[in-house]
């Protein structure tokens, strides 16, 4: 039924972003809602509950300035999102209006955004390299396509700088394939917002993205509305469009956040720390409509930001990501301070999907072994570090201090890299060599000889 | 009892109609597009609906109708190999209808409705039948399927047919009822059995550090924590493929989608290695991942349960894995919140122990309505947020379940695998399974087990001082102990899970590698007396080939050979 009905003037309530509208034909469950104020601005909103003698509705912009007198419209439809190709190189707002001055959306097609559930036997294994740029996440943190790995951040860390650094630099290689961005804001400040308008612009990264920007001062239910238009964007693209779409996410926080304040406002039982009970399921609805179906050529990939709430990764945020997501890279404050960028800490950081990215024919047969060795060596840097701090670095042997020595050379030379650096895996697994040459070949013991032969010469 | 009404209130999947006179836990058909919903709470004339699919567009004043019945399974052949939803619904049979997508409204029966089963008849017309017996058979892929009179109904036979029949047809008149060879049973309720049975019979999996030192007997339950990548899906699989179990189900509750492919991928491409079949033949699949309804995820272990209850009737052990229990709470701890009912801890609902210990009650060894035995073992799967197992649902798992297999990510570190750490893991089963071990495998098999537990304790007590002061400062007999303790961990804890040979290891074999080495333990006791050096023990010849032969094809010739070795040897030492 697509008539839209008429005007009711029967709110009865007014609370936070809810409205109460008495005595309405049935309505559809999260019908959408258009309200017109007394002065003519129109708001819209969404049903939230539905009963014969009452409608609540949730108001995306907020209720301010609506009295009991304004005029309710319920447009007999669910909310859906116009699509079409057109969109790449589009900045929109978090409500999916053009930011940019540009034209309205001429839809190829219209989607309902909370989009469906890919049938587990439709499914099929995430594989094949994204090339990020990034050593860290690249060379040992590989990302593959349909795969979710989220970056675990925390405020004050350069999170957003990192986030655009793999927007512009994303690619698939080798084959004939189109990429994608689709690149989604919640809750960032005006400065943040100027700050990616003009950085998309600027470096050319905009005509392979779609962009959609929520202020930290749009009402908290379009933050919650907002990740799903991006998300049925991807949808559109991939599986219609067969392209390989990248979805950047930040920050997930926010959306949380929102979600607990819209939770609260309808009086909902909270859960852990004032979260709703439903944020599993919530959180998966957006993180699942990443992958890849079988007979399709396109994919989805995310990498969701989220920045850990006094640096706790146990935060139900954190928490709940990562039983979903599949793996995730942390950022380190102690490297930040080191004056490191991105301040990656490879320790904690984990792609549980890299394997079936890496090695032969997808990047390079020494790859996986490369990865391993300089975990490895590594954390047996990192443990002489706590050593050296008690004994003092005259008592290590001389393997001890060659490891030492890696660790520091690791995070200069490997994790280290300018945010206009963009390293294809190659550079990434060359300045790897390079490093591992301060260790004796005895001490490469992750890596087969064969390997060592062919790279540690050149 | 009135079957139509209308929907007086939508919220989510919360749905609440008026005009029907439901019992709880009735399905219903909510709104147009007829979506499955279970009731949950009756209040005066109104009742409230969980649905499980997504509500969107759904309004007041749509029709609702009460099926009159809960939700039930359909039992019959054509179960095994199959993929279901949490609802049973077959996820290949959604694909051919809506495509990749899962979108609502769409029912698909869980039997194959067309197809032909040759039923062999085993009773004739006039015999008497009790509830629950068998009447005849059907060959369902390579397992004999048995028809059973379903649990409430018996009678005389009052006639009985032959041949190619589906699942609808009537293949008997029994006491006046037609019977099919699908019978449906609701799933919140566990089907009845004669007698339930100790569990003094070991699931035997072929994997050592299962079978002797953490074994779970047939009818029992095990817990595994575990996140990804610390070896839950290899020990899964190991147990699928070895253990003495006929029938597997498995249910993925609530897991991430890529995980759930990586099992649709690889569980069809798995062969039995007992009859070279594939491994589904004797397989059902349940996948609700973590996007789907969250309604069917709290449905989706009854559908596994009452599937797995199904075969046990029939006289099979199945064993259940349950992947990850963790979610199946997580699902009640929503749909509780949704009711707005009171919260318990970390807003778990209140009853949250008492559902966790009905469905692990529903494991057991037991004598069927059909005087065979069958049983049921469940494997299942706590993913404990933060790692933290002090948090309800562990805690609540591990006070019903009586083997806990603790995986531990260090051991994967240092590739020891299978990653069951030996000090934190326990099996509560032991001295019940003592007697089967006595009279089956040997009679010092118990006592040698306790020895092994015994060192490997006294280990990792040394390896605190070895830590401090070095191995060199321990006293000769120390060493000998830390010497022993690690051929415990490395010849006989570790398994090579993709190794043709050690993949599986026949109980009477795991009793001759255990009894070898407690025979080295003694010769090198006695040869320390007898003036030797421990070093010189330590790096007997026999030793070698004792680490190597579990990847020997002739590998009980080699442990002989290695037994003779170290009495010479030993010998040379002066023993």
């Amino acid at each position: 039924m697509s008539k839209v009905s008429k005007e009711y003037k029967t709110i009865s309530e007014i609370a936070g972003p809810l409205v109460f509208v008495k005595k309405t034909e049935p309505i559809s469950y999260q019908e959408l809602v258009s309200v017109k104020l007394s002065d003519g601005t129109m708001k819209r909103g969404q049903v939230l509950d539905s009963s014969d003698d009452m409608v609540v509705v949730q108001v995306f912009e907020g209720t301010s300035g609506i009295d009991k007198d304004a005029g309710v419209r319920f447009l007999g439809e669910t909310m859906k999102m116009p699509v079409s190709r057109d969109m790449l190189g589009r900045v929109l707002s978090g409500s999916g209006e053009p930011l940019d001055g540009g034209p309205a959306i001429t839809p190829e097609k219209k989607l309902d955004i909370v989009g469906a559930a890919i049938n587990p036997w439709a499914r099929d294994n995430p594989a094949d390299f994204i090339q990020t740029g990034i050593s860290t996440i690249d060379g040992m943190n590989t990302l593959v396509r349909g795969q979710k790995l989220p970056i675990f951040s925390a405020s004050g860390l350069p999170h957003n700088e990192l986030a655009m650094q793999i927007a512009r630099q994303a690619k698939v290689r080798g084959k004939d394939e189109d990429f994608a961005v689709v690149f989604v804001a919640m809750g960032i400040t005006n400065e943040e917002k100027q700050m990616f308008m003009k950085e998309f612009e600027r470096t050319g990264a905009l005509k392979n993205a779609v962009v959609f920007l929520n202020l930290a001062d749009d009402p908290a239910i379009e933050r919650i509305v907002t990740p799903r238009l991006g998300l049925t964007t991807a949808e559109y693209m991939a599986f219609e469009l067969d392209m390989q779409v990248l979805v950047i996410m930040t920050d997930l926080t926010n959306y949380c956040e929102a979600l607990r304040q819209v939770g609260a406002a309808r009086e909902e039982v909270p859960g852990r720390r004032g979260y709703p009970g439903y944020m599993y399921t919530d959180l998966a609805q957006l993180y699942e409509r990443a992958g890849r179906i079988k007979g399709k050529r396109g994919s989805i990939t995310q990498i969701p930001i989220l920045s850990m709430p006094g640096d706790d990764i146990t935060h139900p945020i954190p928490d709940l990501s990562g039983y979903i997501t599949e793996g995730q890279i942390v950022m380190s404050r102690e490297l930040h301070r080191g004056g490191i960028y991105p301040p990656v800490n490879v320790s904690s950081s984990l792609s549980r999907l890299m394997n079936a990215g890496v090695g032969d024919g997808k990047t390079r047969e020494d790859h996986k072994a490369v990865s391993d060795q300089l975990y490895a060596a590594y954390a047996e840097g990192k443990d002489l570090r706590g050593l050296v701090a008690i004994v003092g670095k005259e008592s290590l042997s001389e393997k001890d201090r060659r490891l030492l020595d890696f660790a520091d050379l690791f995070e200069d030379r490997v994790v280290r890299q300018g945010s206009e650096e963009d390293r294809s895996i190659e550079d990434t697994l060359a300045v790897s060599w390079e490093i591992l040459k301060s260790l004796t070949s005895d001490q490469l013991t992750r890596i087969d000889r064969k390997y060592q032969e062919k790279y540690l010469q050149s | 009892m009135k079957k139509e009404g209308m929907i007086y209130r939508v919220a989510g999947p919360v749905v609440t109609a008026i005009g029907i006179s439901p019992k709880m836990y009735d399905v219903v058909q909510v709104g147009a597009e007829k979506l499955m919903g279970e009731v949950i709470k009756i209040v005066g004339d109104h009742t409230i609906i969980q649905v499980y699919e997504d509500t969107s567009g759904v309004r007041p004043g749509e029709p609702v109708t009460n099926t009159g019945r809960p939700l039930v399974v359909e039992l019959g052949p054509g179960l095994l190999s199959s993929v279901y939803d949490g609802i049973q619904r077959p996820l290949p049979v959604l694909q051919d209808q809506m495509g990749d997508f899962i979108f609502r409204g769409v029912s698909a029966p869980g039997l194959d409705r067309k197809k032909k089963w040759d039923f062999k008849p085993i009773v004739k017309k006039g015999d008497t039948v009790s509830a629950g017996q068998t009447i005849g058979t059907v060959l369902e892929g390579t397992m004999e399927h048995k028809i059973m009179v379903p649990p409430n109904m018996e009678g005389k036979v009052e006639s009985i047919k032959e041949g190619g029949f589906n699942v609808e047809e009537t293949i008997a008149v029994i006491g006046g009822n037609d019977v099919t060879m699908m019978q449906k049973w609701p799933v919140r309720a566990p089907r009845p059995v004669k007698e339930k049975l100790q569990p003094d019979i070991p699931l035997v999996t072929g994997q050592r550090v299962l079978d002797t030192m953490f074994p779970l007997a047939k009818g029992g339950a095990a817990a595994i924590p575990g996140g990804f990548g610390t070896g839950k899906t290899v020990t899964q699989q190991q147990l699928a493929k070895w253990s003495d179990a006929e029938i597997v189900v498995y249910i993925g509750c609530g897991e991430r989608g890529n995980e759930m492919t990586e099992v649709l991928t690889e569980f069809p491409e798995l062969e039995d290695p007992k009859t070279g079949n594939p491994l589904m033949n004797r397989t059902v699949l349940i996948a609700n991942t973590s996007n789907m309804p969250v309604a069917a995820r709290e449905a989706s272990v009854y559908t596994g349960m009452t599937i797995a209850e199904y075969y046990r009737d029939m006289g099979y052990n199945v064993s259940l894995m349950a992947d990850s229990t963790s979610r199946w709470a997580e699902a009640m701890r929503e749909i509780s919140s949704r009711l707005e009912e009171m919260p318990g801890e970390e807003g778990y609902p209140a009853y949250l122990a008492g559902r966790l210990s009905e469905f692990y009650e529903r494991a057991c060894r037991c004598t069927t309505l059909s005087d065979s035995e069958g049983s049921i073992s469940v494997i299942g799967a706590v993913s404990p947020p933060g790692g933290d197992l002090s948090e309800p649902v562990t805690q609540n798992t591990l006070r019903i379940v009586r083997v806990f297999w603790a995986l531990d990510t260090k051991l994967r570190e240092r590739r020891h695998f299978p990653t069951i750490n030996w000090l934190t893991s326990y099996s509560l089963y032991d001295k019940q399974l003592r007697a089967w071990y006595s009279s089956n495998v040997a009679e010092d098999f118990p006592a040698l087990r306790e020895w092994a537990m015994q060192l490997l304790q006294k280990e990792s007590e040394l390896q605190e001082i070895v830590q401090l002061v070095g191995s060199d400062a321990l006293p000769d007999e120390q060493k000998i102990t830390l010497e022993v303790s690690r051929m415990i961990r490395e010849i006989f804890l570790q398994q090579n899970a993709y190794h043709p040979v050690d993949t599986y290891c026949p109980m009477q074999r795991q009793y001759v590698f255990m009894k070898l080495i407690k025979k080295y333990s003694d010769l090198a006791v006695k040869a320390l007396a007898a003036g030797a050096q421990v070093s010189k023990i330590a790096s007997i010849p026999a030793k070698q080939r004792f680490a190597m032969s579990k990847y020997e094809t002739n590998i009980d010739e080699e442990l002989e050979a290695v037994d003779k070795d170290f009495d010479k040897q030993f010998a040379e030492l002066g023993v």
